[in-house]
């Protein structure tokens, strides 16, 4: 853990080669094999809850033809489902997989600047996993309470796993939350004091500043959910009345005392808000990037972009209670987060209007990165709109616990950056893996998931206005419209349509890594610094014997006057003049 | 040494920008002093959430909240004397600010025997004040009757809260003891004689926190 002075940090910083088969695999410390743990325990968790959700979704569609969930599996599939896919699917992935794989191969570092620590997150990550994996085979099963927690009904009688599951739940949050500031404090760090000669913040490609503000709002916000739990947890197992109230639960008064159920939202939606962004903006930035390799341009107002992740991540910690609107708060306070609430619409569309005018007038090349990239910017921008209704406080009163926000929040936090992860991974699979995929399985991967989100999700919003409640087991014969029946039939069949259609992902990856064509070192004739890499893919200290330098910012594609459509960002300038644009003051 | 000494720094609005804009680091700093005082930041939240529950609870508690400075008070020679307990608490841990500053300054000197023996006072003083601490939840408890769960004076959030509080500082204060004997014991040792001494310093910046955090605890709790 020895801090290496500026001058000698170069190429004297020790690297221990990693030798037999366990360090170099299990007890890794590189960051490339820590990303690849990661991110492989990540999408493992996220697989378990697409089959959780699955199955619960053949009870709403057909609830008079599958039996094999009764009320209580129901509330604790989709609470399983809620939690494991954004905290341990989306955070862990995005963060722990893409924000530890990118962020030393685009600086140009060797490695996050604590390795060892770096190590100790993934590890704590999948105790926390093991830790909420176990809570489906205790007695009383996990919990059921929904995906927010809120108590009193969380801990109370009658919810199912109260006896054991809330508690394994709680604790595998608080190791999550260790795991995960081991992570984040390794990445922060190494943006901010490990860089590359000549890698100024301006620099920087835009997946970094998505992940760097992510990591700062997950450090600022978990501390809030990390409170949350413990209180919980004291409220649960040592009987104190932090957030439980005094009331009747199963006809008996229980033995609390003048807790505030209101004080926990705010706590949970503290952290929740940003969690939101959490997620949003590491996939806004890898998009970003996506977009200008493979139009062949460059991203369009990129100091406009690094603001918009600033100001995106700093209005996160203002608008929390949007949440609470039908909680009973003041409501002076529902005035005061709508307001702010629309305000980061702002930041937020003009990134979409410069995803556009990215594309606009390039030289777009319909790759199956590019065709994910260019379906998140459908999916965020319906997501996003519909955002816009339930934030005011008026509109939101009626839809609030309906399928309108289950379809508004799915397309915005859950489908747009899982295809930005999809993105992502086909994007850089060839650099994790030397092997080119094959390129007609993904588009067909492409369009199964993307029509089959649209047909789940969309009808959704239909049904939300119709009144139809969220977390209901069943709907009876005459409390909902027979439209509403049909609908939840034809969303049941494509979701599990979508899910199964996740194969063929799979399928791709597993068979490219075996038959796949060898990519080579920069197959998309990227120009940032991970594809120019010595080795594809890259080995333990990612750089060979000399740190690359960095003589210009990471868009320099189609410049005039140059022959290449690229020219990378170790490409030093010609005759002392910089072909393309070259942002940030010149330090050499 | 780090670079630090040997570049020359602008200061005011134009140092700053100048910071922010190079290459290779933002801050003149190692990287383990950047990452502890964002830990520090992090750990900043969980306090003040922390805080900010309490006040929130003790402002809307519809119930009598319990006469702090009778239940914190000490008998002293036949006589209850408000707050002498916590003014010694409180004394001793700002003492042990004052010798870590010490002992980060005998570091840079790279003095090792008096930079390990202030830091084994620092720790010691540490020690005191969780002893003092175990000493006070074991009256408060035992002879006034305070649960966690409840108490026979007000509102039982009284107790939750500060047991939960002080114990979450009382483990920060304990890890920072262990945390500050296994550094004074490599400085004894020679370990930083190469790497430079900057971990006495990231060590106090922990240890400052902790009692800074201590301050804001003292006031919400005993003289709210």
């Amino acid at each position: 853990m020895a801090y290496v002075s500026i001058a000698d940090r170069d190429h004297e910083q020790e690297h221990h080669d990693p030798q037999s088969f366990i360090t170099k695999y299990i007890w890794s410390q590189d960051h490339k094999v820590i990303a690849i743990q990661y991110g492989g325990t990540a999408i493992f968790t996220g697989l378990v809850a697409m089959v959780l959700s699955s199955i619960f979704r053949l009870q709403l569609g057909f609830p008079d033809v599958f039996h094999f969930v009764d009320p209580t599996e129901y509330y604790q599939l989709v609470t399983m489902h809620g939690m494991i896919m954004i905290v341990y699917m989306l955070t862990a992935l995005l963060l722990g997989g893409f924000g530890n794989y990118l962020i030393p191969l685009q600086l140009g570092a060797r490695d996050m600047v604590f390795p060892f620590l770096n190590m100790l997150s993934y590890w704590f990550f999948l105790l926390s996993v093991i830790i909420l994996m176990s809570s489906f085979f205790i007695d009383g099963g996990p919990t059921g309470a929904g995906w927010t927690l809120y108590p009193p009904q969380s801990i109370s009688e009658g919810t199912p796993g109260v006896n054991g599951g809330i508690t394994l739940m709680l604790l595998s949050l608080a190791v999550f939350i260790i795991a995960f500031t081991m992570g984040g404090l390794n990445y922060v760090t190494t943006i901010l004091q490990a860089r590359c000669k000549g890698m100024t913040l301006m620099r920087m490609p835009l997946s970094i500043w998505g992940i760097f503000v992510a990591t700062i709002l997950g450090l600022l916000a978990f501390p809030a959910l990390l409170v949350a739990a413990i209180m919980t947890l004291l409220d649960q197992l040592v009987g104190t009345s932090f957030f439980m109230p005094e009331m009747l639960s199963m006809g008996e008064a229980n033995d609390y005392n003048g807790g505030s159920p209101i004080l926990f939202q705010h706590l949970f939606w503290f952290f929740g808000h940003p969690e939101v962004y959490i997620v949003a903006l590491p996939a806004f930035g890898i998009v970003s990037d996506v977009l200008a390799v493979h139009a062949r341009k460059n991203i369009f107002g990129y100091r406009m972009m690094v603001w918009a992740i600033v100001a995106i991540g700093g209005l996160s910690f203002v608008v929390w209670a949007h949440h609470m609107y039908v909680s009973g708060m003041n409501p002076y306070f529902g005035f005061f987060f709508a307001t702010t609430t629309l305000i980061i619409a702002v930041p937020t569309a003009l990134k979409v209007y410069n995803w556009v005018l990215t594309l606009w007038k390039g030289n777009i090349k319909l790759t199956v990165p590019m065709l994910f990239a260019i379906g998140f910017i459908f999916t965020f921008t319906h997501g996003g709109l519909t955002g816009l209704f339930l934030g005011n406080v008026t509109v939101d009163l009626p839809l609030s616990d309906t399928y309108f926000v289950i379809g508004h929040f799915h397309l915005v936090m859950g489908v747009s950056p899982i295809l930005v992860i999809f993105a992502a991974l086909y994007h850089w699979y060839p650099k994790l893996s030397g092997k080119m995929f094959n390129e007609r399985l993904g588009q067909i991967h492409f369009w199964c998931t993307l029509i089959g989100t649209y047909v789940v999700y969309l009808p959704m919003h239909y049904i939300g206005i119709l009144g139809v409640p969220r977390r209901y087991f069943a709907y009876g014969s005459d409390f909902i419209p027979e439209s509403a029946y049909t609908l939840n039939e034809i969303i049941t069949i494509a979701a599990i349509f979508t899910a199964v259609s996740q194969l063929l992902f799979f399928i791709n990856i597993f068979w490219s890594l075996k038959y796949g064509k060898p990519s080579g070192g920069n197959p998309w004739n990227a120009t940032s610094l991970e594809w120019q890499t010595p080795d594809t893919p890259a080995k333990h200290g990612n750089w060979g014997h000399d740190l690359p330098v960095v003589y210009r910012w990471p868009y320099d594609y189609s410049v005039p006057g140059e022959t290449a459509d690229f020219v990378p960002q170790t490409v030093a300038p010609r005759d002392g003049v910089v072909a393309g644009r070259n942002h940030g003051v010149s330090t050499d | 040494m780090s670079s630090v000494a040997t570049q020359q720094l602008e200061t005011g609005a134009k140092g700053f920008v100048k910071d922010w804009e190079s290459d290779k680091q933002t801050f003149h700093v190692p990287w383990g002093k950047a990452m502890m005082w964002i830990f520090l930041l992090s750990d900043t939240f969980i306090f003040s959430c922390f805080l900010v529950g309490y006040m929130n609870v003790r402002m809307s508690t519809r119930v009598e909240w319990p006469p702090v400075s009778e239940i914190f008070s000490l008998s002293m020679g036949g006589a209850p004397i408000p707050l002498l307990l916590i003014a010694i608490m409180t004394f001793v841990l700002i003492t042990s600010s004052g010798t870590m500053a010490m002992a980060v300054n005998m570091g840079y000197r790279r003095d090792r025997a008096k930079t390990a023996a202030l830091m084994f006072i620092t720790a010691a003083f540490g020690a005191i004040f969780v002893g003092m601490q175990a000493f006070e939840w074991s009256k408060l408890i035992i002879e006034e009757g305070i649960r966690p769960w409840g108490n026979d004076f007000g509102a039982p959030q009284f107790g939750s809260f500060f047991f939960m509080i002080t114990g979450f500082h009382g483990i920060h204060v304990s890890i920072g003891v262990i945390y500050l004997a296994v550094v004074a014991l490599k400085v004894l040792r020679g370990d930083y004689e190469k790497k430079g001494y900057e971990i006495v310093e990231i060590t106090g910046l922990y240890w400052h926190f902790v009692d800074l955090v201590w301050v804001f605890i003292f006031a919400f709790f005993y003289l709210w």
